[in-house]
């Protein structure tokens, strides 16, 4: 992965990319994803690595590695990387608009409905058995967070300890994350050091 | 000043969230704490619609949250915010450092913030549980806690269905026993 934009920005026709298709592009990756993240790896691929020929599959699984680990949703930051290899700053700006330009249009069109009805019998006890569902969705979240990241003692502690502190002390979730990567390197250089001996 | 303070908040939240998705949520929950803009019960209502519409999750949260909060401006500010510090971070990341992800320092910082993000997730759960279960006189609800146990249960089992099928069969019991 280069430093620098790609050399030569062009599609597979050999024009220059220009910033609507780039816009239209992500415009149109954004409405056909249901959930963001990984949902959207297969249709990205096809618009980008197999109809743009904007970027290979390598580097697209370069870019979730990096975006996954970067803050922000990962939709956005894998949209912002393919825009800045193509067109620089602009291309990265350009490209992350267009993914969250669907989004904004549904949400707000479907928020001022449901604001309309929100007195409604029916909407409010459909909104109850939704809330049902959700926590549901969470709990399935975090068991399948659990089986990902808890390895071993430590980890489960910085995840019991995370509890604790915002029930008990009512700590931020800044602080938290802050928290956790101030850990993380501790444990890092710590492990260095004891390499080391 | 409504739409800087919903830009500063949303601008924090995508600055912090870290790992996508159900990510951005604990953070939501903290601002609907402290700044009263929406409750935690319309908070959820949001994540279902959310999760039920085309676009990333973190996304439509910002953009329904800065909605309900200020109009259609607010959409579109809090969006902005959202995303702003990603489009910073990543045209740096870009630029510097060619192989961030496989960095040793980077991947043990992960290994501690992912079980991080699971304590942020079970205090975001943990503030939803008595709007959901708990009636008008505290007491627990039966029929919601079945439902409830029902859903995760074909939730695990059936892990490929995605989710808007289980809010919708959450809308339908709610609809049909509530």
């Amino acid at each position: 992965m280069s430093g620098r934009p790609a050399a030569g920005p062009v599609d597979n026709a050999g024009k220059k990319t220009s910033l609507l298709t780039l816009f239209l592009t992500f415009a149109k990756v954004g409405v056909m994803t249901f959930g963001g993240g990984y949902a959207m790896l297969p249709i990205l691929e096809r618009e980008v690595v197999t109809n743009h020929g904007w970027t290979t599959s390598e580097q697209m699984l370069d870019y979730y590695a990096i975006g996954q680990c970067t803050p922000g949703i990962i939709a956005v930051n894998v949209s912002t990387f393919i825009g800045y290899k193509t067109r620089g700053i602009l291309g990265a700006i350009v490209a992350t608009l267009g993914m969250v330009f669907p989004s904004m249009l549904i949400i707000t069109a479907l928020a001022s409905v449901l604001k309309m009805f929100q007195d409604n019998d029916y909407v409010r006890k459909a909104f109850s058995g939704i809330r049902i569902a959700v926590c549901a969705l969470m709990v399935s979240a975090v068991i399948s967070l659990v089986k990902k990241a808890v390895s071993n003692i430590p980890t489960a502690i910085v995840a019991v300890a995370t509890l604790l502190l915002q029930l008990f002390l009512g700590v931020s979730p800044i602080l938290i994350v802050v928290c956790a990567v101030a850990f993380g390197l501790i444990m890092y250089f710590h492990g260095k050091r004891r390499a080391g001996r | 000043m409504i739409f800087l303070r919903l830009f500063w908040e949303f601008f924090k939240t995508g600055l912090f969230a870290i790992g996508g998705g159900m990510a951005t949520v604990p953070f939501l929950f903290d601002i609907s704490a402290r700044t009263g803009w929406f409750t935690a019960a319309e908070l959820a209502n949001m994540i279902a619609v959310s999760e039920s519409t085309p676009g990333p999750i973190g996304i439509n949260m910002a953009t329904y949250v800065g909605f309900e909060t200020a109009g259609i401006p607010g959409g579109i500010v809090a969006t902005i915010g959202l995303v702003t510090p990603s489009v910073v971070i990543i045209v740096i990341i870009a630029r510097l450092l060619a192989r961030f992800a496989d960095s040793p320092v980077v991947k043990t910082v992960f290994k501690y913030l992912r079980p991080a993000v699971i304590g942020l997730l079970c205090f975001a759960l943990w503030q939803l549980l008595p709007l959901t279960f708990l009636g008008d006189d505290r007491n627990i609800l039966v029929l919601p806690v079945i439902a409830f146990a029902v859903l995760l249960f074909c939730m695990l089992k059936w892990k490929k269905v995605h989710p808007i099928a289980w809010i919708g069969a959450g809308a339908l019991f709610g609809i049909l026993f509530l």
